[in-house]
């Protein structure tokens, strides 16, 4: 196994130009459902150019670690992504880690962000930290626990490896095991990406923000940063989700241009579908009380144990 | 019999004897024996190091032999040790702690000129230094019993160094009762590993297993597990553990946290893999479920904590939880008669062993210089430390990124080992026991983002934002020899992280040693660059490619900054304060509302309770004054511990009555128990 420096490249420029576009879409879709005119999909991007031509101000109180935090939010994120295959099987950093590494590099990620938010001395983002650590703390176990159950179906770690096996045993929909798995992942996902049942991505209001909070005091190029992080964060767990799941068109390690174009088609309407399931999600509810998540991710918990469970007695 | 080991060996004793002695002959002069004392210990734990390390590369400590230390004058005892690869393992971690504290204690232990005796401070260091390598090294039943012994009574004496403070006094009476309730359990065992083999040494006990009765053997891994269990702070015998280890000087702390209770561990490896052979699969189950719920207990009242030593102190119950975790699956492995998972579920354990050795040790030097600066270890009365200990900041965040399991520190590459063997023994078996596996490894994943929210608050309301407290606004960074320790430390945990492949070929002697495998070849991949788990395609991690690139894509922000930035400023402005006239500390998050939320969510276990009292003028919206108070409960101190200790002090009340103090009646007793023998005899 080695590392293919052209495939490296690539799959990071599409994950750093695909990430704002993701997000940019579902903001414009959720508009669209809501009756409102809303941004067109690529106004993240523009938003994204706009910070970083602006200045910064950085909070008196801060001290080197506000500076350090968003880099790491950036890197940790987009390192994660290339763990995942995109378009191609193997991901270009296989080697480098599988599932655990890129649960690890987002706690990576978070980990300096909620200490950023600590930084500036202001309530706000200790508020903000203080609840973005507990969320991904109840998270954490049920993606685990929906990750082990695919790892053990695949006997590896390695999201390849991963997405290669589901490949190849076909009815994967009617499997339950998957299936559970899957509906734990997207609850995780809708906690860890901040959106609408935990978190509500619009917001500036203080009591009810958790990740807009942490970011309070960054403005300029850092903001840019924090922003296209977690889009790219995003754009991670989105495709974890499609393409082990779903590894439809998933070209492999030899496939010419025309499998690749094929590929990023197929992976495009995939990730389209799972966006339209999230905007439905975050139109048709309602934002919960910070302690009524843990009820909504201790259901995931739950979904992901049965489908161990199920795991377990259909074998 | 070779001959390496055993010279550089004897040297690092001698050193660590030489500075106990020499801290105790030039006590009066306190420069002297400061500079004696922990000069000799750090002196002492290279030599050693070197050689423990020399003797698993070489594999030459597979087969040591046993040295006689000193000529015995009592018949049953043989003052003998022996170097095997397990004994080696231990001997290198406490070694490489020994190097860092040492340093470091030189300037920690100024701030005790004047005040208390730091000879005494220097010589039962070394004590604890010398009689815990013997308890890794000893060959003989009683001469590890012996060792076990002085290390206990010599810290007791470090945690109730400051005595003046009722809390250490009280921290080590428990640590002193707690203490020995184990050895008497491992004495129990002791005598029945005696009974069956007729022999004290350890070579006598090898294997043991086969030719016990089960019942018996059943009996003698319980006894060893509580024994070696209070030692280690497995819950629910941990209690001890938050209190004593606070208390202590804080360069003892980092001992006693980053190898005194590994002592436990090694003597649940030792007895269950070398002594009582293949286990029942319950051993193994019930190791897990301690060390799951020891991991999950420890972190959730690490959560709870306000006191950084404290909260350092419950993380050593984690920790050794997470250590039991591997070990448990290790034993469960062996039942299931798949001698090379258990060998990774071993190495996960162990290689968590000297991780938490080198993090913990980190850390509590680390909340050390910031106790030196501040003068309390209270975490409210903190907090802006960053910018004024700005290398003791560095350090500390480096080991909590460790201790958090994050890429690409030590902490994470452990933690990758015990995912892998919990998900690879899945299959290993068909029995309902299997669950357990991925089930732990669930609340491995909750413990480690627990951990990560608990060391956000540590380092956050510690070392960030504004300082709380006058102490914390002029405090001043550690001196040189403290900064020193904590860089050799956070030098190890980087090591330990970026280079497992080359950890793991010291693992080779030991795993052959106890379950007769060697991964080594199988778990490194690509040419050294990463670990691989063992089973084929079953997923690779390196730290060292994780860290390179997150290097390499550097460049991209920095793109992304030269396309399109390039003329912007940098200023510094106020915080965002709603428009108030400027932020004050109070205004900040405290650690305690920091960990509100997940005191609600557990409140079932924490039940806490709150008091708040108001008083206004108009209105209670604006109080002129305000009391809070929120406590959170120890529901083994209050449910276990207390009755218990209600129970004994109400025995010993009616005992009292037979010490009447009377000689007629101690001779009537003597008479009885006489009768009452030869009756038992006849």
């Amino acid at each position: 196994m080695n590392l293919d420096p052209i495939h490296l490249l690539l799959q990071t420029l599409l994950l750093l130009a695909l990430a704002p576009l993701l997000s940019g879409t579902i903001r414009s879709w959720k508009a669209k459902l809501q009756n409102r005119r809303g941004p067109r999909p690529w106004q993240a991007f523009l938003d994204i150019a706009k910070f970083l031509r602006k200045d910064m101000v950085i909070p008196e109180h801060a001290s080197w670690i506000f500076h350090f935090a968003p880099y790491v939010v950036f890197l940790s994120a987009l390192l994660a992504g290339l763990m995942v295959p995109m378009l191609r099987i193997p991901a270009p950093l296989s080697l480098f880690g599988g599932a655990l590494a890129l649960v690890g590099l987002l706690a990576l990620g978070r980990f300096f962000l909620a200490l950023g938010g600590l930084d500036p001395a202001s309530a706000f983002g200790g508020m903000g930290s203080s609840r973005e650590m507990t969320v991904s703390a109840i998270a954490e176990p049920a993606l685990m626990l929906a990750i082990f159950t695919v790892a053990i179906t695949a006997g590896s770690t390695d999201l390849s490896q991963m997405a290669r096996t589901t490949q190849s045993t076909a009815f994967n929909l009617l499997n339950p095991a998957h299936v559970l798995a899957f509906a734990a992942i997207f609850i995780v996902l809708l906690a860890e990406t901040g959106r609408i049942p935990v978190d509500n991505p619009a917001t500036h209001l203080e009591l009810t923000m958790i990740h807009e909070a942490m970011l309070l005091e960054y403005s300029g190029r850092y903001l840019a940063y924090m922003e296209w992080g977690a889009s790219v964060k995003q754009l991670v767990l989105m495709t974890l989700l499609v393409n082990v799941f779903f590894p439809v068109g998933l070209a492999g390690a030899d496939a010419g241009p025309l499998a690749l174009a094929f590929s990023l088609a197929a992976y495009a309407a995939k990730l389209l579908a799972l966006c339209a399931a999230v905007v439905v999600v975050e139109t048709t509810n309602a934002k919960l009380r910070l302690f009524r998540v843990p009820d909504l991710l201790s259901a995931a918990f739950v979904l992901a144990a049965l489908a161990l469970l199920s795991m377990f007695l259909f074998r | 019999m070779s001959e390496f080991p055993s010279t550089l060996l004897l040297l690092a004793l001698c050193a660590y004897a030489a500075g106990m002695a020499g801290a105790l002959v030039f006590r009066r002069a306190e420069r002297l024996a400061n500079g004696i004392g922990f000069g000799l210990a750090s002196a002492g734990g290279t030599l050693g190091l070197a050689s423990f390390v020399s003797a698993l590369a070489s594999g030459s400590c597979a087969t040591a032999g046993s040295i006689q230390l000193v000529p015995s004058l009592i018949p049953f005892v043989r003052f003998s040790i022996r170097a095997d690869p397990l004994g080696c393992f231990f001997g290198m971690t406490i070694s490489l702690l020994a190097v860092a504290i040492g340093i470091y204690s030189i300037g920690y232990a100024r701030g005790y000129y004047g005040r208390k005796s730091v000879g005494a401070l220097a010589a039962l260091f070394n004590l604890l230094l010398l009689s815990t390598t013997l308890v890794f090294l000893a060959d003989h039943a009683w001469f590890f019993l012996m060792a076990w012994e002085i290390m206990a009574l010599s810290a007791y004496c470090l945690v109730s160094f400051d005595h003046e403070h009722e809390e250490s006094r009280g921290a080590g009476v428990l640590f002193f009762v707690m203490s020995h309730a184990g050895t008497a359990g491992l004495i129990l065992g002791f005598l029945i590993l005696h009974q069956a083999s007729g022999t004290w040494g350890f070579d006598g006990f090898a294997s043991l297993g086969g030719r016990l009765p089960a019942s018996l053997r059943n009996v003698c891994f319980l006894l060893f597990l509580f024994g070696f269990g209070v030692k280690a702070g497995m819950v629910p015998l941990h209690i001890w553990l938050p209190a004593a280890h606070p208390v202590a000087p804080s360069n003892v702390s980092a001992l006693m946290s980053g190898v005194l209770i590994k002592t436990g561990i090694y003597g649940l490896v030792r007895v269950s893999f070398d002594w009582l052979g293949a286990p029942p699969s319950w051993w193994g189950g019930a190791v897990l479920a301690i060390g799951t719920i020891s991991a999950l207990l420890g972190v959730l009242f690490a959560l709870m904590e306000h006191d950084l030593k404290r909260l350092l102190a419950y993380h050593s119950i984690e920790n050794i939880g997470i250590i039991l975790m591997g070990l448990g699956a290790s034993m469960m492995f062996l039942h299931w008669g798949r001698p090379a998972l258990a060998a990774l579920a071993l190495i996960a354990g162990l290689y968590h062993t000297i991780n938490h050795a080198s993090f913990k040790a980190l850390l509590f030097l680390g909340a050390g210089a910031v106790l030196h600066a501040t003068h309390t270890r209270n975490m409210e009365e903190m907090g802006g430390l960053a910018r004024r200990m700005r290398w003791t900041a560095l350090f500390f965040l480096v080991g909590a990124v460790a201790i958090s399991a994050l890429p690409p520190l030590n902490g994470f590459v452990s933690e990758w080992l015990t995912y892998q063997s919990l998900l690879q023994g899945f299959g290993a078996s068909s029995s309902l026991l299997r669950l357990m596996l991925p089930l732990s490894g669930a609340m491995l994943a909750l413990t480690g983002a627990l951990a990560a929210a608990c060391f956000v608050k540590a380092f956050g309301i510690t070392f960030l934002a504004q300082p709380r407290s006058a102490h914390a606004r002029s405090a001043l960074e550690a001196p040189a020899p403290m900064l020193a320790g904590q860089a050799i430390l956070t030098a190890a945990c980087v090591f330990l992280g970026l280079f497992p492949m080359l950890l793991l070929r010291l693992f080779d002697p030991l795993t052959l040693q106890l379950t007769g495998q060697q991964l080594s070849q199988q778990l490194v991949a690509a040419r050294g660059m990463a670990i691989a788990a063992i089973a084929p395609q079953g997923g690779a991690v390196s730290t060292l490619g994780i860290a390179l690139m997150l290097v390499c894509l550097l460049p991209a922000p920095l793109a992304a900054w030269l396309l399109f930035g390039r003329r912007t400023r940098m200023r510094v402005g106020p915080t965002w304060d709603c428009g108030l006239r400027g932020l004050t500390p109070h205004m900040q998050y405290t650690a305690t509302g920091f960990s509100k939320p997940l005191r609600m969510i557990f409140k079932a276990l924490f039940r806490p309770r709150r008091e708040v009292q108001r008083e206004y003028d108009f209105s209670p919206y604006f109080a002129t004054t305000i009391r809070f108070e929120s406590h959170v409960e120890e529901p083994f101190q209050t449910r276990i511990y207390r009755p218990l200790k209600w129970l004994v002090l109400r025995a010993s009340r009616r005992l009292r009555a037979l010490q009447a103090g009377s000689i007629q009646a101690y001779l009537i007793y003597i008479f009885v128990t006489l009768v009452a023998l030869l009756l038992v005899a006849l």
